[in-house]
């Protein structure tokens, strides 16, 4: 499934906060969104996922247009886990989990008990939650709980997964747990991740495409290698940065001081 | 609170219990509410007058005063605290009750007015006060819309509105200080001399307004989650909340209209369910619906008998028992 913008503008309380974007995301890949802050990517992936439906221009899946579609029907094929999500403080981890099932249920139609169990299960599975699933959501670890959010997304078995800042407020350890549990299920289901990054290395080493969002618009779309370039970095985020390639042979960056600082005179 | 894992949630069984629990309480309270009174009345007499085969002063008693009084002090029971479970969910806030949605001071307002300046239509004190209670509601709402509801834009409408119409009550109560007795014993909340009629006013809504809300307790489930994560799992959250409002709104208001404003089982009935069965609303709203209906149902058996023969409004010796016993529950479970 490609899930594409058609000239997408936002404006919140009359600031224009994008303007005529474009962007298809390719499907199965992992792309990631950048950019500095206030430049709109949060606001570009409320309007992706439909969680803001003021917009201009139009948001397409498979060419049909989300706005077209319902609420319910887009929910199974495009979930999104939003920033700083909180649960009722005695809901367990598979009770929460069992929440991602609801697209599949209605007022009307009875759900199907054993599709949703293996739902769960799975997701329950894919996140390494087995043995915290009777666990209340509220005592696990900033990490557990960031993948039990996940578990109930993938519970909604979408073929599209939205992610606003998955690592934020996390420790390196878990941020990595959480980036390899994407990637497992990028590369098991070919399920098309689309997510804000906040660190630039973590989405040079997780994606296969990034967008880089400046100035109401896209100031770039491509490759990690592409895209990492010391022009970018200064025009984007007004740094100088070092960039070099680590270990695993992936080009990664070091900020060393803002565009037009001489940070030589301020060290000595 | 006899969790297998520590860090564990409440088990299906234990809900079961706790419900269950609740169940043999309102069978208690029914007992309890029809058998007591400032009358003596034979037990076996009481059993004969309801199915029929009772006569004269004890089968009148029975038949029209205790009888009815206690169906409505199990709907109205019912009804405050379904109204107040949804609200917190809906309004994503501990504190929500029906007070917040404006239905006690338009209802007051309504009912007050009615009282004082057109003494000698009791009879329509309870319509208009519904036509008050629902017009608050509505008002709060119109003035808290601005491309849909924000939770947090309900409640200061609300408390706006609440206190405007509170000063309409003062000032009521200041012109016709006279005859302020009736209009003291409507605010407080009170099932005196509460019949039949009040009964057949109050029933429709406790069944329509039940059925409603269990049907939309899974609703309710993923509207605790947040409005972000709701959406993102297919909730029409809009029509969820406003929907979901007017159930609340209804249910309180038949209630308010029939018994005034009896203030704190919306708040504490639910509260407790909450911290005894849960957050899940397939549950919670039974739960709150037994537990309201056993609540108000005793306190008012304790209220008429206790100081017999003064009769104390039920809605004070709510708020006197419920406090301690909500900050009880407080203490032990947060």
């Amino acid at each position: 499934m490609v899930l594409e913008t058609k000239n997408l503008g936002v404006k919140i309380e009359n600031n224009e906060i994008l303007k005529n974007v474009n962007v298809a995301f390719s499907e199965g890949k992992r792309t990631s969104i950048i950019g500095p802050n206030g430049a709109g990517k949060s606001t570009l992936l409320k309007a992706l996922s439909s969680l803001n439906t003021h917009y201009d221009g139009q948001v397409l899946l498979d060419g049909e247009d989300v706005r077209a579609m319902g609420r319910q029907e887009l929910s199974k094929k495009l979930a999104i886990l939003p920033q700083g999500a909180t649960a009722p403080a005695d809901v367990t981890v598979a009770q929460l989990v069992d929440f991602g099932r609801f697209p599949y249920r209605s007022w009307l139609r009875p759900s199907d008990p054993k599709a949703d169990r293996e739902a769960v299960e799975w997701a329950i599975d894919r996140t390494h939650l087995n043995d915290f699933k009777d666990r209340r959501v509220a005592v696990l670890s900033g990490g557990e709980r960031q993948r039990a959010w996940i578990a109930m997304a993938l519970a909604q078995q979408p073929q599209i997964l939205l992610l606003d800042e998955p690592t934020t407020y996390l420790d390196i350890g878990h941020q990595l747990e959480v980036m390899n549990i994407v990637d497992e299920i990028n590369r098991d289901y070919k399920m098309t991740v689309v997510m804000v990054l906040h660190d630039i290395n973590h989405a040079l080493q997780y994606s296969d495409e990034i967008v880089v969002v400046k100035n109401h618009g896209i100031f770039a779309h491509g490759t990690p290698k592409e895209i990492l370039t010391v022009d970018m970095l200064a025009e984007v985020f007004g740094v100088k940065a070092d960039i070099f390639v680590n270990s695993q042979g992936i080009s990664v960056l070091s900020p060393v001081s803002l565009v037009g600082e001489d940070r030589g005179g301020w060290r000595a | 609170m006899g969790e297998k894992t520590p860090g564990g949630g409440i088990s299906t069984g234990r809900r079961v219990l706790v419900l269950s629990a609740f169940a043999v309480f309102v069978v208690i309270a029914f007992v309890a509410s029809v058998t007591l009174g400032s009358v003596r009345i034979p037990r076996e007499e009481i059993w004969q007058s309801i199915f029929g085969a009772g006569a004269g002063t004890h089968q009148q008693i029975i038949m029209n005063i205790r009888l009815p009084r206690t169906i409505v002090a199990a709907l109205v029971g019912v009804n405050l605290a379904l109204s107040g479970a949804i609200l917190q969910a809906v309004m994503k806030n501990p504190l929500a009750d029906p007070h917040i949605i404006g239905i006690s001071s338009g209802a007051g307002l309504a009912g007050i007015t009615m009282m004082l300046v057109y003494p000698g239509h009791e009879y329509l004190i309870t319509p208009v006060a519904f036509v008050g209670a629902m017009g608050a509601a509505i008002v709060i709402y119109i003035l808290a819309w601005k491309n849909g509801i924000r939770p947090v834009r309900i409640i200061l409408a609300g408390v706006a509105v609440s206190a405007f119409l509170g000063a309409g009550i003062s000032a009521m109560m200041i012109f016709y200080s006279d005859k302020v007795h009736g209009a003291l014993m409507f605010m407080a909340g009170g099932l005196a001399a509460r019949s039949w009629p009040h009964v057949f006013i109050i029933l429709p809504y406790a069944i329509a307004g039940a059925l409603l809300a269990f049907l939309g307790s899974k609703h309710l489930n993923i509207l605790q989650l947040g409005d972000e994560i709701a959406k993102g799992l297919g909730l029409n959250v809009e029509m969820t909340r406003v929907v979901m409002t007017a159930l609340a709104a209804l249910l309180a208001a038949s209630a308010v209209s029939v018994v005034g404003l009896l203030g704190f089982v919306g708040l504490i009935v639910p509260h407790a369910t909450r911290l005894m069965i849960g957050s899940d609303y397939r549950f919670l709203l039974p739960g709150a619906a037994l537990l309201g209906a056993a609540v108000v149902m005793g306190s008012d058996t304790f209220a008429r008998t206790a100081f017999a023969p003064t009769e104390l409004p039920v809605g004070i010796l709510m708020a006197v028992l419920g406090a301690p016993f909500f900050l009880f529950l407080l203490r032990r479970e947060l």
